[in-house]
């Protein structure tokens, strides 16, 4: 099972990262080193798209939860670009839509 | 309670991609249940599958090689139950540690623990029976069976035993 990540530095100051796939314990090892790459390359300010991701676990958004941490002790900040309901309920249920910004699309998220 | 499903993978995350689909498929081919219900028991099953792996601890082989993870699903007219279950130490489902509300900054601290709040939100009922020998997670979706039909016999209309040709011929090759 595949996961594409496609890094886009194409709306600065954000760097966009679009994932592709599905994002579970199995994975989601490769984001969380992805996203730890980024931050090391000096990219404080991501935005993780998700709409090309089928289906997101627990694992998955622990990722997430874990890029944003680290991103905002380099006071910088992750977004995401989620419109599927699918997705979003798992965001929903555990509470994390307010934890992160969520947008419709990359240019909503990079226009704040 | 009919069993329509048994499935065993090795513990291992590869595997719960196929754990998942398999079980969602066959319930979806089973069940009167609506797309959003049969993507919520697909992560559910999925949620399960991780903490079986899990609960073989640090020292599983990188494959799960010789550990297990089972996958029984069974239905009747009103429910379908969906267990997963692994031969793990156990855990007390009672005692599990509770994140700081989402808003509290130290929120960001906790990456773990989603999985089984998860889990009780997206199914109906689930019940963890858990002992020093391996835990059990039973989850239950109630709903209607789909109303499955036997295939009719096929008959074509307007073609006698005769249309093909004399009885006995092979038809298919002699035009």
């Amino acid at each position: 099972m595949d996961l594409g990540l496609a890094v886009d530095d194409s709306h600065p100051p954000y760097t966009v990262l679009a994932v592709k796939g599905e994002v579970d314990v199995y994975t989601a090892p490769r984001l969380r080193e992805k996203l730890v790459e980024l931050v090391s390359q000096g990219k404080h300010q991501i935005i993780v798209d998700l709409e090309g991701v089928d289906f997101l676990d627990s694992t998955g958004l622990g990722v997430l939860v874990g890029g944003l941490k680290r991103l905002r002790s380099h006071d910088g900040d992750l977004g995401l670009v989620c419109t599927q309901q699918r997705i979003l309920k798992v965001f929903e249920i555990t509470g994390l839509t307010k934890v992160f910004a969520i947008h419709d699309s990359v240019e909503a998220a990079a226009a704040r | 309670m009919e069993m329509i499903l048994e499935l065993e993978i090795p513990a291992s995350p590869e595997y719960i991609a196929i754990a998942r689909l398999v079980v969602s498929s066959i319930v979806s081919s089973r069940r009167n249940l609506p797309d959003d219900r049969i993507d919520d028991l697909k992560l559910a099953v999925s949620e399960a599958c991780t903490n079986a792996i899990e609960a073989y601890g640090p020292n599983l082989a990188e494959d799960g090689a010789g550990e297990r993870v089972r996958i029984l699903v069974q239905d009747d007219d009103e429910k379908l139950e969906v267990d997963v279950a692994d031969s793990g130490p156990g855990f007390d489902p009672d005692d599990l540690p509770t994140h700081p509300p989402v808003t509290d900054p130290e929120r960001l601290n906790f990456e773990r623990g989603l999985g089984i709040p998860l889990i009780r939100t997206l199914v109906d009922d689930v019940q963890f029976v858990s002992s020093p020998g391996g835990t059990s997670v039973r989850m239950t979706v109630y709903g209607e069976p789909l109303e499955l039909h036997p295939p009719e016999e096929f008959e074509p209309e307007g073609f006698g035993p005769g249309d093909f040709g004399p009885e006995g011929t092979d038809v298919e090759g002699s035009g």
